[in-house]
């Protein structure tokens, strides 16, 4: 088996996809407590099916660059969401579920009267569950995925104080004078950039997995915000890497082996959690 | 020396208006109490006072050299906050945010500031427990001591002692108190009549009747009279509230 992953390891497509799982599983649970504590949680799927129609739009331009359309198009649904969680006219979660299901549909709707593709049905399930796409990367891909892994990185470490207190205590924060409109801001646009990245690992139905599961997992074991974080960030990587080569050595589909695994991480977790208090 | 003055103000959201014509003054040293009916405007004041919201009219005016980031803030509870993993430390440092500034991190002298201010409201053993096992008192504790290093001059409390049992109620407002005898002005919201009377030095009473003074004016007045005969009901503090409100009540009155 060993032999078979260092045969393996030596194609250049599959260290690429080492690389780019582990950075967005890093990046993708960094921001996850946040989210799950600010009772965001479907924000991943809501924005991933928006991406998903902003993929359909671009491939009926026949754009060769589809991050182009896609990345701008996500950031704007995720600052117009992120707003709706504080105008209660129409509720967070009615929100995110009004705007996915509609996303989806207007995307799969494209695709089938615009196709351009002999095979629809692959180019919709493979966009949806990430089949083969992360092991298809290009170099440039991977650079631009590393960068971007990093600006995200940073942003966090840089901003974590300020992050902690915005999930906190909003009017907390806004009376110390931090302007909490601005960092909902960079979180929602973090949280874009995320997602697009990690359409590639897992496809757009799978992106609320690798968002919430780790943090999840996280907040069984651990007490304080910041062992939560590293915890979750540690977990997510485990999880990604274990469900890459699972995936690789067995040959089953990327985005849902490492889902899989996240879920039973999850429940091994829960278990260990309440053994601990019980 | 006036920290606070507020001039004609008119407060509400949405264009609509819950109270007009407030004017009232706060001193260095103070301890006022802002009480009144549910809805009657308390919680809207505190957040037009910390900026977070806009008045509909009129204006306050911050005096004495303070600055808008100087004041502390106790808000009432959320319900994310109740499962919230964070150690009672991470929480307390939250309130240096204001001095830190743009810097990403927490240095030595604030660090200290918040063990300084964990010890001053009895947290300190506390302090690496998680957030969300504490009790309701102890929680309120770690938010006063979070309110503490935001400011060294005022605080502004809503409801610190909702939800609390009569004991722990107690132990918070001596807390309370024993902070305003350190010097720091304190302006609460109370439901808790009885308290207010207690402890406060002045009244400001918003509702259909407006009233702003001493508490001994306050005791006399109408708006006084009215509200500390029909407070409080259905609570378990029922009894002692009522017999010591009039007790209190007859008090004001034998001062005529």
């Amino acid at each position: 088996m060993f032999e078979k992953l260092a045969l393996y390891l030596q194609y250049p497509f599959v260290r690429y996809a080492l690389i780019v799982g582990v950075l967005i599983a890093l990046c993708s649970s960094l921001l996850g407590v946040t989210l799950v504590l600010k009772r965001f949680s479907f924000i991943g799927d809501g924005l991933s099916h928006v991406a998903f129609g902003a993929i359909a739009i671009a491939a009926v331009l026949n754009l060769t660059n589809e991050m182009l359309l896609v990345l701008p198009v996500t950031i704007v649904s995720a600052v117009l969401l992120l707003r709706t969680g504080q105008n209660t006219r129409i509720k967070g979660d009615a929100a995110i579920a009004m705007i996915s299901v509609a996303a989806l549909a207007f995307g799969y709707l494209l695709m089938n009267l615009f196709s351009t593709s002999p095979n629809l049905s692959g180019d919709v399930c493979s966009t949806l569950f990430g089949s083969t796409s992360i092991l298809t990367l290009t170099s440039r891909e991977v650079w631009l995925c590393i960068g971007l892994s990093l600006a995200v990185m940073a942003i966090f470490v840089v901003f974590y104080n300020k992050i902690f207190a915005v999930t906190f205590d909003e009017s907390f924060a806004k009376a110390s004078g931090i302007r909490v409109e601005a960092y909902n801001l960079l979180i929602a646009v973090v949280i874009a950039v995320i997602i697009v990245l990690a359409m590639n690992l897992v496809g757009s139905l799978l992106i609320s997995a690798l968002v919430i599961f780790p943090a999840l997992s996280a907040m069984r074991l651990f007490r304080s915000f910041r062992s939560v974080t590293i915890c979750s960030a540690v977990l997510s990587v485990c999880c990604a890497l274990i469900g890459i080569i699972v995936s690789i050595l067995a040959g089953t589909p990327v985005g849902s082996t490492i889902v899989v695994v996240d879920a039973l991480a999850f429940a091994a977790c829960w278990i260990i959690g309440t053994m601990r208090r019980g | 020396m006036a920290l606070l003055t507020a001039r004609n103000l008119s407060l509400g959201y949405d264009g609509q208006t819950i109270v007009e014509g407030l004017n009232f003054t706060v001193n260095a040293g103070d301890y006022l109490c802002i009480v009144g009916e549910n809805g009657s405007g308390k919680t809207t004041l505190m957040k037009t006072i910390l900026r977070l919201q806009e008045p509909l009219g009129g204006e306050i005016v911050i005096g004495g050299g303070l600055k808008r980031s100087e004041i502390g803030y106790l808000p009432q509870q959320t319900i994310v906050q109740k499962d919230f993993p964070a150690s009672v430390r991470e929480i307390v440092l939250s309130g240096c945010l204001s001095r830190s500034g743009l810097r990403p991190f927490y240095n030595k002298e604030e660090k200290r500031l918040a063990e300084e201010n964990m010890r001053r409201t009895d947290i300190l053993p506390l302090a690496d427990r998680c957030y969300r096992d504490l009790s309701g008192g102890q929680q309120q504790r770690v938010l006063l001591a979070r309110a503490l290093c935001a400011t060294r001059r005022i605080l502004l409390l809503d409801e610190p002692a909702a939800s609390l049992d009569p004991i722990v109620t107690a132990e918070m407002y001596s807390l309370i108190s024993g902070l305003n005898k350190e010097g720091i002005t304190i302006i609460m919201i109370s439901h808790d009549i009885t308290a207010a009377v207690t402890y406060a030095d002045h009244i400001l009473h918003i509702g259909k009747e407006i009233f702003f003074g001493t508490k001994e004016e306050y005791l006399e007045s109408s708006a006084g009279r009215f509200f500390l005969q029909e407070k409080p009901v259905g609570s378990g503090e029922t009894d002692a509230a009522v017999q010591s409100g009039e007790a209190s009540q007859e008090g004001g009155g034998e001062n005529v």
